[in-house]
């Protein structure tokens, strides 16, 4: 990022020596470098025993016996449980929210009762000295399974003859939401041409470097439990363990020190991490899991996996005309708890055209029971469907009218001069900067150049698309996502400043870290509004006994309300320090300010007295001070957003690569991003943020994809087989920005987490496609885009 | 993901290594790239593992009477940096910066890699292509056995239970041989979809003793004999056709038959045009 990307003209931001919009080296870098990190698999705790399960080989099968004799004679081996025994300890629940009407689910057990509903769902818990013993017992745990008929197929999952994986539930229905806005079929029958079309997105996972991990520590003697969780959500966490455990929430403590990476991952509850915690109620220690690579392909949530069949209208001058969606999508037995697997559906229902000023819009979606492994909310939820969705229909009908795809996005993308505004599908959008970003990646990439490049290239057989995809992510969300829909999932995040008798500043905050930085950003948020240096501030985050009450990292929302909370706190013990500075001085507090970790006046920045005097004077000499004056050097905010029920962001992104038409191989050679989370803290952490999240998208349009056969196996679920983008394939991606701060908090931050991944699989897809249409190629609509994929679309295979 | 109980054993000697694998379900551990991650994967049970890592003489790049003989415990990394294969075996040369990432060709052997036979490798087809041969001790000594009759069957070679590799024997480069390697994959790194390694005696202007290996279209390395017949007749196009006889790629998860069968062809069209020039 250069300087023409930061904000001009600082508002409430206008602190000296602020660190707003600067790329300060994360404060946890060297200790995570250094190998001195603490994750959940380096947690050690005396008498830890460790846990591995006995998994379901089939897709489908009644449990009919379970031998655990052998097992259980390993030395070594202290326990072998049952999904029956476990429910005693542990109750099933059920993942359901009221605002997503109708959505059903079934009750969801620890370990499988009865009945294993997916291959790989954990059957028996083992739990010994050392997960080696647990494996080498688990072995010998004979289970008898019936195998039930899978249901499989998505298409065919609400048909007569299919049978019903949960029979009580009546059908294989998760889910259904419908929307029609405007006037669909007026508007497609007045259009010059309409392009009808099904799109087809691979079921895919979120592949965290470090695996799910808990250790579980029931205290009998202090009837307490501590969980150290590799989880994004504490809070949730805490509430979850006390219900289906039978305890009040002051009874457990999550502890959340680093986390190897979660994409939405680590936000859902696992059965077999509530095993490991039953378990250690159940055994009166502490009990570890760590996940490992082939238990993860199939338990860690899967996503995406969603056919969309798609129209719209457009005239011959390039306005869109009406928008229309049927999206069908396969979500395993089970609604995962407590977010629901009904949610990216109504994302992708909510998100489809919203970019563009379009006022009509049918949507239905329809979400279905099937004997797979779960899917759940992954990185962009929903979000790369949408856009690819959207943005592949508007170029597919910029090239039926023979107009240029940059052209067709300048006539109808909502004018920057429109907000506050809405969309046909009832978002509300506070503002938004859809035309500049366009204008400035347009800029970056030298577009007129490119597209000359690429007619030159085509003249000596080389075949090179440029495809974008223009985006806007939900950022920053209130209690409208999930509070509202009776979830115990928080909105709202709290802050907690301190001065230490030093004069430098702890920071407790809600939020959490996944290895995205958000201790840095709280650190540059507080040293800016309170006024240190970043090195006298120290975060903590991941502890529900010491830290503020909140929700986590999830929704692109740690920055955007995590910092405003830690801003407010700042500020707070900004005033604090001042009124105790100011009676020791004697002076009136609003002369005052604090720079540099001094107190100054304000007016001339002359320092007055230190910030460790007036620690000292406040701590240790507090009978120096007026009678009657309380020093109160700790302050907690908490912030939620009121005014809109989401932070919406937009952006654009540009793919430019090359197709080998004999091969079928895509070589990406450049992708461009501009996005707008409006106020940038940390310009490096954004665009890292943007990086790995284009980097996803590409895995999901090349490269990843969970193969399942007709009986419910997942046939690639390791990591030979599953491709994860890595970086020899992987293009530069420059990032810009357009800075649109959101006037909901002070800092203006909206959230940057998601819209890498939002939108690069529609752009890479449209220039696939940009690449092949003038060889007479049929168009793609199918990711991953693999080889087979690119030749079938020339032609060259069946 | 942790292996089960094995015992474990170093050998001294190639000997001693084939009595150490007497045992029943005893098998050698090389550069354990494979082998380790079938172990934690609880894909093989072994009941002792035979390290001969430290059996000394098994290392050796050496030049014998118009053959360059490669020892089983020559590592990957060794291979690629070694002046003389690079001069003797330059189709080998080619093939190796196409095995997995630095830190795998570290550790992986060269005998490992004959050994394991992984349908899609790179090393087995060279070893194929070039006509080559394997030096093989077990319980009644030593024996030699040809590439064409070495590779069996799926990750199934001539190699007995108490059959230690000791070396790959491949005949020297002269100054009409012609090479030629490419394969398609993914990611960099990664085994091939589809690979192919051809090797061909340059007679004027034409070719003769033309092989072409196939890997990762079936259960071993595949010789296209029909296609290098139409080759050494200077007949790509006929090549071409032939492979749609020769070859019969099963489905995977990377890709269906067809499509492989489709970039063989790619493939043999790159690698002819290789044949044809003559090296720097
Ligand atoms: C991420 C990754 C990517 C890889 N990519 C590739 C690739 O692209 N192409 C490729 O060809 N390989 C690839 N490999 C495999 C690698 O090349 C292996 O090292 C090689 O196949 C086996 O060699 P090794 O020395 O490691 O053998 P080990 O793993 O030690 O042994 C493999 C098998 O061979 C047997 N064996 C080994 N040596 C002998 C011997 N001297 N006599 C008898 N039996 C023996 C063992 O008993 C075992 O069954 C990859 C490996 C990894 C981990």
């Amino acid at each position: 990022m250069n300087d023409r990307d930061l904000p001009a003209g600082l508002t409430a931001l206008d602190r000296p020596n602020s660190y707003i919009g600067r790329s300060v080296a994360r404060p946890n870098l060297a200790r995570l470098t250094q190998g001195r990190g603490q994750y959940v698999s380096d947690v050690v705790l005396p008498r830890m025993a460790h846990a591995a399960f006995v998994r379901s080989p089939h897709a489908h099968a009644r449990i009919k016996q379970i031998n655990t004799d052998a097992a259980k004679r390993v030395p070594g081996v202290i326990a072998v449980v049952t999904g029956a025994e476990l429910a005693t300890v542990c109750t099933p629940w059920v993942g359901v929210l009221t605002h997503l009407k109708g959505l059903k689910s079934a009750p969801q057990h620890a370990v499988a009762v009865e009945r294993a509903c997916w291959q790989g769902e954990a059957v028996v818990a083992v739990v010994a000295r050392t997960r080696a013993l647990a494996e080498d017992a688990a072995e010998l745990v004979e289970v008898e399974y019936e195998e039930l008929p899978a249901v499989t197929d998505a298409e065919t999952a609400l048909d007569k003859a299919t049978p019903v994986i949960h029979p009580d539930l009546g059908d294989n229905l998760t889910f259904e939401r419908t929307l029609d806005a405007g006037q669909v079929d007026k508007a497609l029958n007045e259009s010059d041409a309409v392009v009808e079309t099904t799109f087809l997105f691979g079921r895919h996972t979120g592949v965290t470097n470090e695996p799910r991990a808990a250790v579980a520590d029931w205290n009998e003697g202090a009837q307490r439990l501590t969980v150290h969780h590799g989880t994004q959500a504490p809070h949730m966490m805490q509430n979850i363990f006390a219900k289906h455990l039978g305890l009040a929430e002051h009874q457990v403590r999550v502890v959340t020190n680093d986390v190897g990476g979660s994409f939405g991952i680590k936000v859902h509850v696992y059965a077999d991490e509530m095993a490991t915690v039953a378990l250690s109620k159940l055994l009166k220690r502490p009990v570890k899991y760590v996940a490992d690579r082939i238990e993860s392909f199939v338990t860690d949530i899967h996503a995406r996996d969603h056919r969309v069949k798609a129209r719209i209208g457009v005239t011959k001058d390039g306005r869109i005309t009406a928008f229309e969606i049927d999206d069908l999508t396969g979500i395993g037995p089970y609604s995962v708890y407590p977010r629901t697997s009904g949610i990216e559906a109504n994302q992708i229902v909510n998100l489809v055209g919203g970019p563009y000023a379009c006022p009509n819009y049918r949507a239905r979606a329809r979400v279905v029971f099937q004997n797979k492994n779960v899917m759940c909310q992954y990185r962009a939820v929903g979000h790369p469907i949408a856009t690819a969705v959207t943005e592949g229909l508007v170029e597919l009908a910029a090239a039926k009218i023979g107009i240029d795809p940059v052209e067709v996005r300048r006539k109808n993308l909502i004018a920057d001069e429109a907000y506050p505004c809405g969309s046909a599908a009832g978002l509300k959008f506070e503002k938004l900067s859809h035309h500049a970003s366009l204008d400035k990646l347009i800029a970056m990439m030298d577009y007129d150049r490119l597209r000359r490049d690429q007619a030159a290239a085509r003249a000596r057989g080389i075949h090179r698309g440029i495809g974008f995809a223009a985006f806007i992510e939900v950022t920053n969300p209130s209690a409208a996502f999930y509070g509202v829909g009776g979830a115990r999932i928080s909105s709202q995040d709290g802050a907690t400043v301190r001065l230490d008798a030093q004069g430098a500043v702890i920071c407790h905050t809600g939020v959490t870290e996944q290895g995205q930085g958000s201790e840095a950003v709280i650190a540059q948020v507080v040293a800016t509004s309170f006024g240190v240096p970043l090195d006298r501030v120290r975060v903590i985050t991941g502890d529900t006994d010491n830290t503020p009450y909140g929700g986590g990292t999830w929704a692109s929302r740690a920055a955007g309300i995590g910092g405003e909370a830690a801003w407010q706190a700042g500020k707070a013990l900004r005033a604090n320090v001042l009124a105790v500075a100011a009676s020791i001085l004697q002076a009136e507090p609003k002369a005052l300010d604090i720079r540099a970790a001094a107190v100054v006046d304000a007016d001339t920045g002359r320092e007055r007295i230190g910030l460790d005097e007036v620690a000292r004077i406040a701590y240790f000499r507090p009978d120096t001070l007026p009678p009657g004056f309380q020093a109160e050097l700790m302050a907690t905010r908490h912030y939620v957003p009121r005014a809109w029920p989401f932070a919406f962001t937009n952006g654009i992104q540009a793919s430019h690569l090359e197709v080998d038409t004999d091969t079928g191989f895509v070589t990406l050679l450049d992708h461009w991003v501009v996005e707008d989370c409006g106020t940038v803290i940390n310009p490096q952490l954004v665009d890292e943020q943007i990086r790995g999240g284009v980097v996803q998208g590409i895995g999901a349009a090349l490269f990843e994809h969970c193969l399942y056969d007709a009986q419910g196996q997942l046939l690639n679920g390791n990591m030979a087989d599953y491709l994860v983008p890595m970086a020899a394939e992987m293009p530069d991606i420059q990032v810009g920005h357009v800075v649109t701060p959101t006037g909901d908090s002070e800092i203006g931050a909206k959230g940057a987490g998601e819209a890498g991944t939002a939108g690069a699989p529609g752009a890479v897809m449209n220039a696939v496609n940009d690449a092949l249409r003038p060889l007479g190629a049929r168009s793609i609509t199918v990711m991953p885009i693999t080889p087979g994929v690119v030749l079938q679309a020339l032609g060259k295979s069946e | 993901m942790k292996p089960a109980p094995f015992d474990y054993a170093r050998a001294r000697s190639v000997e001693h290594a084939v009595e150490l694998l007497g045992r029943e379900g005893a098998r050698v551990l090389a550069g354990g790239q494979s082998l380790i991650a079938t172990l934690n994967m609880r894909l093989s049970h072994p009941s002792l593992l035979v390290d001969i890592n430290e059996v000394t003489g098994l290392d050796r790049i050496a030049r014998r009477n118009g053959h360059i003989e490669i020892g089983a415990l020559v590592r990957h990394v060794q291979a690629e940096r070694s002046a003389e294969i690079a001069q003797t075996a330059p189709l080998v040369a080619r093939a190796l910066p196409h095995i997995g990432h630095p830190a795998i060709r570290n550790r992986g052997t060269i005998g490992g890699s004959i050994a394991f036979a992984d349908p899609a490798a790179e090393l087995p087809a060279c070893l194929l292509a070039l006509d080559g041969e394997v030096e093989i001790a077990g319980p009644a000594g030593k024996r030699t056995v040809k590439a064409d009759d070495f590779f069996q069957g799926l990750f199934e070679t001539a190699l007995g239970p108490r059959d230690v590799l000791i070396a790959i024997r491949l005949p020297a480069a002269t100054h009409d041989t012609r090479v030629g390697f490419a394969e398609l994959a993914r990611r960099h790194g990664d085994y091939a979809m589809v690979g192919l390694a051809a090797a061909a005696r340059a007679n004027g202007t034409k070719l003769t003793d033309v092989r072409l290996v196939f890997f990762g279209v079936g259960s071993t390395p595949v010789r296209a004999r029909d296609a290098e017949a139409a080759l050494a007749a200077g007949d790509l196009e006929a090549g071409v056709k032939a492979l749609a006889r020769n070859l019969d790629p099963p489905d995977d998860v990377q890709a269906t038959g067809a499509v492989k069968k489709h970039l063989a062809g790619v493939l043999l069209r790159r690698v002819a045009r290789q044949l044809t020039e003559a090296p720097q």
